[in-house]
C-alpha cells in the first residue's frame, strides 16, 4: 500500500469535506466511546487489570526471543509450522509459496492488520490468486477497492447507502438483482455469498490476536463466526502475527482479552474467541490438514530496547482512535498508511520511516486521552513527541517551523529583551485591534485568523504593571 | 525545606505567570496574586521568567526546551511554592522538566525538586492551601471547559468546581463533553488549523448549547481559541480565566471584549 501520510494535511482537509464521511464518523463517536466507559464502569479492578496487562507485557518483551523460540518449539511439537518473515516483501512470498504449495486459487481471509500492512491481498491477485475478505467490514472494503479505516471497525467511514451501493454493483451473478438498505438483509446477503466462498477456498488465512508460547496457540478474538468458517473449513490454515503478539501463558490470555474487548467494542467477551494448536489430529472433527504460522518482524525487533519499545505493548483494540478527536474529525484514511489514530502515529513512522510519516506524529494537540484510556497505558503522547524529537534532530522539520522556533527561543532565553519584546508586542496587537478587542485578520497569523478572531491584549504587560507597582510600594 | 510535607504558616510563593498571560491578559496574574495573598502567601513574581519552553518541547527541540527550562529552575528554585495560573505549563514544569533532564542527573534533581513544589492555581488553593470557599460574587450562567493538561497530567477536575460553587450567584451549567479538547493544542492551532478549526468549532457548538452566558477554564490558550472562535460565529458568550471570577475581579471587559 502507498503511503500517503506525508499529505496529511490535505487529506485531512478533503476529510473534513467529505460529507458522507463526516456523517458516518458520527456513528463512531456515538458508539465506542460509550460502550466502553459502560463496560469498565461495571469492573471496578480495570485499572489493577491496566497494570497487570502492561507488567505482563513488559515481561515479554524483556524475554520475547525466549517466547518466540518457545512458541516456534511448541508449534512445531504439534505438527505446525513457523515462518519467520524480517520484512513485508518475505511474509508475502511464505504465503505465496504455501498457496503454492496446495495448488490454491482462492483464498478466504479473516480480519488482520499485518496481512495490510504487508501489502497481500493485491500481491495475491497478481499472483492470480483470489484472496476473499470474510469479516463484513473487510468485505465491504474490498468490494469498494479501499483499505480499512480503522483496526476494528475496518468499514467505519462508510453509510448503510453506500454498504447497499457496493453489494448491488456486486452480488447480482449470485441473484441479489434487488438494491437492499435493510441492514439484515445487506448481512444475510453477505453471509450468502460469502457460504459459498468459506467451501470453495483452498487456504484459510487469519490474522492472531495473541500466541501463546506455553502451547503453541494461535488465539484469535471475533464477533462474527468468518474467522472459524476461514480456518477450519480449507486444507491449509495460515495464521499472520507479529512477533510482540506473544504471551507465555493461556491465563494471561484471560488477562489480555478482558481489557482488549472492553477497550475495543464495550464488550465483556466477543462472540467467538478461538484457539488454534496446530493442524487437525486423527480424531478430530474437523479442522485443517497444515496450520502455519508466520512471524513478522518488519522493524518491531529495532523498537526493543529503545524509546519506543512500549508502543509493542499495543493490542490494537482501538480505544486510542475512537477517543482521539483527531481521528474523531477525519477517519483514518487521511493517515496515509495502515495504522490510523494514536497508534498509527506512533508505529507508523517506526515501519515506513520518520521522513515518510513525519506528519502523523506532529497532528496531535497532546490533549492526552488516547493514553487515558490506552489500556496498556501506552505513553502515546510522549512517543509522538519523541518522534518529533527525531524530526528535529535530522532537520525534517519544515524550515519556517525552525526558523520561528530559533527566533522565539532568542529571546526567551533572555528576559531583559524578551520583556521588552513582549511589551512591544502587546502593545503591536493592541494597536492592531483597535477599539474592537479583537483582530479578524492578522498577516503571517492567517492560521489563526482564518477560521477565529484574535483577542488582543489588555495593554500593558503583566511584568511592566508588577515592576510599576513594585516601585509604587518601595 | 520540604514543600509538600507541610505548608509554612506564611508561605513564599513564586508566581510563574506564562507568556500568554503576560502579554495578552495581566489580569489573570493579578488576580492570581489575590487569591494567594488572600489565602496567606507572600506572593513575588520573579523577572528572570518568560516562557516554561512547552513550544520547543513539543516541537521536539529538547535543546532549547532545556536551556529554558534552566532559567525557570534557576528563577523558582529558591520559593517554597511555585504557583502557575495554567494547567499546561503547570503540567510542563511538574509532570515534564524532570524527564527533559534524563541523563543528566544534577539539573535532574533540580527539576525534581522543583517539579514537587510546583502547582497549578486552583488545585493548589484547594488541595495544598485547603482553601473552601472564596469571597466573590458573579451573577451569571456558567459553563467551564477541563483544558487537556490540567485534567490528564494534575488531576484537576473537582477543584475549580468546587470553588465556583461558593461564589454568589453564581450557576454552573456543565457542557457537553467538557474534557474534550478545544484544537488549541499549542503551535497545533497554526500547523493544523482546519483541524484546529473543526474542533473548537464543535466545543463552541457545545458551549452554546449549554446556555451558559460565561465560559471559563484554567488555560489561557484554550481561553483565547475558544473566545476568538466564539466571537468570529458572534456568540454573545463572555469568556473569562477562572481565576478572574474566584478572585472577584471580573469587572473589566471578558477576553476579546472592546473596553
Amino acid at each position: 500500500m502507498q503511503v500517503t501520510s506525508q499529505s496529511f494535511k490535505s487529506n485531512a482537509g478533503a476529510a473534513l469535506r467529505d460529507a458522507a464521511l463526516q456523517r458516518a464518523l458520527k456513528n463512531l463517536k456515538a458508539g465506542f466511546p460509550g460502550k466502553r466507559a459502560a463496560a469498565i464502569a461495571k469492573l471496578p479492578e480495570f485499572d489493577q487489570l491496566r497494570a497487570a496487562g502492561r507488567d505482563l507485557k513488559n515481561h515479554v518483551l524483556e524475554h520475547l526471543d525466549f517466547y518466540l523460540e518457545r512458541f516456534e518449539a511448541k508449534v512445531i511439537e504439534q505438527g505446525g509450522q513457523v515462518h519467520w518473515a524480517r520484512d513485508a516483501a518475505e511474509a508475502r512470498q511464505i504465503v505465496l509459496d504455501i498457496c503454492r504449495s496446495v495448488a490454491a486459487r482462492r483464498v478466504t481471509k479473516g480480519k488482520s492488520m499485518i496481512s495490510e500492512e504487508i501489502g497481500l491481498n493485491e500481491f495475491l491477485e497478481a499472483h492470480s490468486i483470489q484472496p476473499v475478505e470474510t469479516d463484513l467490514g473487510e468485505y465491504i472494503i474490498q468490494l469498494r477497492h479501499e483499505h480499512p479505516s480503522h483496526i476494528i471497525a475496518p468499514a467505519i467511514h462508510l453509510n448503510r447507502d453506500q454498504v447497499a451501493d457496493a453489494f448491488h454493483a456486486h452480488h447480482g451473478p449470485y441473484g441479489f438483482t434487488e438494491r437492499d438498505e435493510n441492514p439484515r438483509a445487506l448481512m444475510n446477503e453477505a453471509r450468502q455469498v460469502l457460504r459459498q466462498q468459506f467451501l470453495s477456498a483452498d487456504v484459510g488465512i487469519t490474522g492472531a490476536n495473541f500466541c501463546i508460547a506455553e502451547t503453541g496457540t494461535t488465539v484469535i478474538v471475533t464477533n462474527e463466526g468468518n474467522g472459524d468458517l476461514t480456518q477450519i473449513l480449507p486444507r491449509v490454515h495460515i495464521a499472520l502475527a507479529s512477533i510482540e503478539k506473544m504471551v507465555p501463558t493461556m491465563e494471561d490470555v484471560s488477562t489480555l482479552t478482558r481489557l482488549l474487548t472492553r477497550s475495543a467494542t464495550g464488550q465483556e467477551i466477543t462472540v467467538y474467541t478461538t484457539f488454534s494448536s496446530g493442524p487437525r489430529r486423527p480424531d478430530d472433527l474437523d479442522g485443517p490438514e497444515q496450520f502455519h504460522v508466520v512471524l513478522l518482524d518488519n522493524g518491531r525487533s529495532g523498537m526493543l530496547g529503545g524509546e519506543f519499545q512500549d508502543m509493542l505493548r499495543c493490542i490494537r483494540c482501538s480505544a486510542c482512535m475512537n477517543h482521539c478527536p483527531v481521528y474523531g474529525a477525519i477517519g483514518g484514511h487521511a493517515y496515509g498508511w495502515v495504522y490510523p489514530g494514536p497508534m498509527g502515529s506512533v508505529l507508523t513512522p517506526q515501519l515506513v520511516g520518520i521522513d515518510a510519516a513525519g506528519q502523523l506524529p506532529n497532528a496531535s494537540t497532546f490533549c492526552g486521552r488516547c493514553e487515558e484510556v490506552c489500556p496498556m497505558h501506552i505513553p502515546l503522547p510522549k512517543m509522538m513527541r519523541h518522534w518529533r524529537e527525531r524530526e528535529f534532530e535530522r532537520h525534517l522539520s519544515p524550515t519556517g517551523v525552525r526558523f520561528g522556533l530559533g527566533a522565539w527561543a532568542f529571546f526567551a532565553k533572555r528576559p531583559k529583551l524578551y520583556r521588552v519584546a513582549a511589551g512591544f508586542g502587546a502593545w503591536l496587537l493592541r494597536r492592531l485591534g483597535g477599539r474592537k478587542g479583537r483582530i479578524e485578520r492578522l498577516p503571517l497569523a492567517g492560521g489563526w485568523t482564518a477560521w477565529r478572531d484574535l483577542p488582543v491584549p489588555q495593554g500593558r504587560t503583566f511584568q511592566q504593571q508588577w515592576a510599576a507597582r513594585q516601585g509604587a510600594r518601595s | 525545606m520540604n514543600a509538600t510535607s507541610s505548608c509554612p504558616s506564611k508561605p513564599r510563593v513564586g508566581l510563574f505567570v506564562t507568556c500568554l498571560v503576560d502579554v495578552f491578559r495581566p489580569t489573570i496574574g493579578f488576580a492570581a496574586v489575590k487569591l494567594l495573598e488572600d489565602a496567606g502567601c507572600t506572593v513575588e513574581v520573579p523577572a528572570a521568567q518568560t516562557c516554561c519552553g512547552q513550544p520547543a518541547y513539543n516541537s521536539g527541540d529538547r535543546i532549547d526546551a532545556r536551556d529554558l527550562a534552566r532559567q525557570v529552575i534557576v528563577a523558582f528554585e529558591d520559593f517554597d511554592y511555585v504557583v502557575v495560573p495554567s494547567g499546561s505549563c503547570g503540567g510542563t514544569i511538574k509532570r515534564h522538566y524532570p524527564h527533559l533532564f534524563d541523563g543528566d542527573p544534577a539539573w535532574q534533581t533540580r527539576a525534581e525538586r522543583l517539579s514537587a513544589k510546583t502547582f497549578e492555581l486552583v488545585s493548589f488553593l484547594t488541595d495544598v492551601l485547603g482553601v473552601e470557599r472564596v469571597i466573590a460574587r458573579y451573577p451569571d450562567t456558567v459553563t467551564y471547559h477541563d483544558s487537556c493538561s490540567g485534567l490528564r497530567e494534575l488531576g484537576i477536575k473537582l477543584q475549580p468546581r468546587r470553588l465556583l460553587a461558593t461564589v454568589a450567584d453564581l450557576d454552573l451549567r456543565e457542557m457537553a463533553e467538557s474534557e474534550v479538547c478545544c484544537g488549541f493544542g499549542g503551535t497545533f492551532c497554526v500547523k493544523y488549523p482546519e483541524l484546529s478549526n473543526r474542533m473548537v468549532s464543535e466545543k463552541a457548538a457545545h458551549i452554546q448549547a449549554s446556555e451558559a452566558g460565561t465560559l471559563l477554564a484554567g488555560d489561557l490558550g484554550c481561553l483565547l481559541n475558544m473566545a476568538g472562535k466564539l466571537q468570529r460565529e458572534g456568540a454573545a458568550i463572555k469568556v473569562r480565566h477562572i481565576a478572574e471570577v474566584l478572585a472577584g475581579m471580573a469587572d473589566g471587559p471578558a477576553i476579546g471584549e472592546p473596553d
